[in-house]
């Protein structure tokens, strides 16, 4: 699956639709649930929560291993999936859509992000 | 991935490859973690079967009748006098007590073993099985390189094996062996594996291996066999309650301590780690452990017995057959029972677990 253009990526392999606003959402990659392996637990941020682009906001646990979930952007957590708390397989058969993570209100989006040409360089680096 | 050089490659590789699987490093290796999901591959092997790439494993050869009463001086258990055709469990140990690795030692004739043991711990146990009987003038060949090794596990793993033209394997007992000939190539044929299922591993000549391989697949076509990696064959044996070298068997620990002390014989002839591991009080056991939710105690993590450090995690994660955390975990101190309390410091979290009797998976 392609990287879908309309989104924008960080190094840690975390998505972001609308990092401008008024919504931002948040999920992992393709490419990180392809490392993971199948993601079996995910930790999200409470809503109400603040997060901050760059700083760890959650947990992604797989069978074999714990990774640890950046924001990409700074602001208030509005909404989690639950979909994908009670039934974290959803983030790997579908991570750029029904596996959304959570999402932030009036965001303010870090420094650091990446189109998704950008994205698909990097990954295809490390691949 | 990217390919990490100065990594062995199996003779299996190339398939991999064409079936798209993910690699890792393992042993010194780089092998298949998995192919498409490890939960899938976890439960098809519990339920229909896996086809797994063992080929990474240490294969030494030791002919002659020289080798059995040497094997009963160089490990733990009795190799002279096991009949031909079985398998036995067994350690090798330092004259400390402590393990250097767990192995699987095969009879195949009057006057010839054979030896499974880790891929990580293949030099250092072929130089000392070397040494260990060079007196008693058996010779030890590391026959890896020219092997492959291929498991098939789960419950309909006899009826594959016998699709495939081995119909032999139905009637082999657990931890029993048998040469076999498919297509003119020669095989060891094991009733062994390391999933607490059903199962066989096929030792076989390198070059003969991806015929074998898709010989064993189209086999297994309409029986669920499952492209297996290590992930899963990992989750498999925890639940099975099996120790992994580095994890809960080392060189700081004796079989007793790392939860194999059914495995020692106190009245063996001499054996090397015989005397010291009969001496010494055990520093620490090995326990279950079961956890409440999702969240894994994993390797490493420290362990809390009444507020006090007690010992670590030594392999954890969350059973894909049972859905809860399970843990085997190294506990000092006072022996626990089942039932009894303690906390996993899970990422700075203090998460109870409870004490429960191995295996975690019981099979009806």
């Amino acid at each position: 699956m392609p990287n879908p253009a309309d989104l924008f990526y960080t190094t840690d392999h975390e998505w972001v639709a609308q990092p401008a606003g008024p919504v931002a959402r948040v999920g992992i990659t393709e490419y990180a649930t392809g490392a993971l392996g199948d993601v079996v637990f995910v930790d999200l941020p409470a809503v109400g929560s603040a997060v901050t682009a760059g700083e760890p906001c959650g947990e992604i646990e797989s069978t074999k291993s714990v990774s640890t979930l950046y924001s990409p952007v700074t602001g208030e957590v509005t909404a989690v999936n639950q979909a994908a708390v009670d039934g974290p397989e959803i983030v790997n058969s579908d991570p750029f859509g029904e596996g959304w993570l959570f999402e932030v209100g009036s965001p303010a989006a870090g420094a650091a992000l990446l189109d998704a040409a950008a994205y698909d360089a990097l990954v295809a680096e490390a691949e | 991935m990217a390919r990490v050089t100065g990594l062995l490659l199996s003779p299996l590789d190339a398939l991999h490859r064409a079936r798209g699987a993910h690699f890792t490093e393992f042993g010194g290796w780089e092998l298949p973690v998995r192919f498409g999901s490890d939960l899938a591959e976890h439960h098809a092997v519990r339920t229909t079967a896996g086809l797994f790439d063992l080929s990474h494993m240490a294969q030494l050869d030791l002919p002659g009748a020289a080798a059995g009463p040497g094997l009963d001086y160089a490990l733990l258990g009795q190799h002279s006098t096991m009949p031909v055709g079985r398998a036995s469990y067994s350690m090798i140990l330092t004259p400390e007590g402590t393990v250097i690795d767990d192995l699987i030692v095969y009879r195949l004739a009057a006057d010839h073993w054979f030896i499974i043991a880790n891929a990580a711990n293949r030099a250092v146990v072929a130089a000392e099985l070397a040494e260990r009987l060079a007196g008693c003038g058996a010779a030890v060949h590391d026959v890896t390189l020219d092997r492959a090794l291929i498991a098939v596990q789960g419950p309909n793993s006899p009826a594959i094996l016998a699709a495939a033209g081995l119909p032999e394997a139905a009637a082999l007992g657990y931890y029993r062996c048998a040469e076999a000939t498919l297509d003119g190539t020669p095989l060891l044929l094991c009733r062994t594996g390391y999933t607490g299922e059903t199962g066989f591993e096929i030792a076989c000549p390198r070059q003969a291996a991806p015929a074998l391989w898709e010989r064993l697949e189209a086999a297994g076509r309409d029986q669920g066999l499952t492209l297996c990696g290590l992930a899963c064959r990992d989750t498999l044996r925890l639940e099975a309650g099996m120790p992994l070298y580095g994890h809960e068997l080392d060189r700081d620990t004796t079989p007793i301590e790392g939860g194999q002390g059914y495995f020692v014989r106190a009245k063996a002839a001499d054996y090397v780690g015989k005397a010291a591991l009969l001496s010494r009080e055990p520093r620490k056991h090995l326990v279950g452990l079961q956890g409440e939710g999702r969240r894994a105690a994993r390797a490493g993590y420290p362990l809390v017995r009444d507020g006090e450090p007690g010992g670590h995690v030594t392999s954890g994660a969350l059973s894909p057959t049972l859905g809860y955390p399970i843990a085997l975990a190294s506990v000092t101190g006072p022996e626990p029972a089942p039932g009894d309390l303690v906390e996993v410091d899970v990422r700075g979290q203090l998460t109870p677990f409870r004490v429960t009797a191995l295996p975690f998976l019981k099979k009806s």
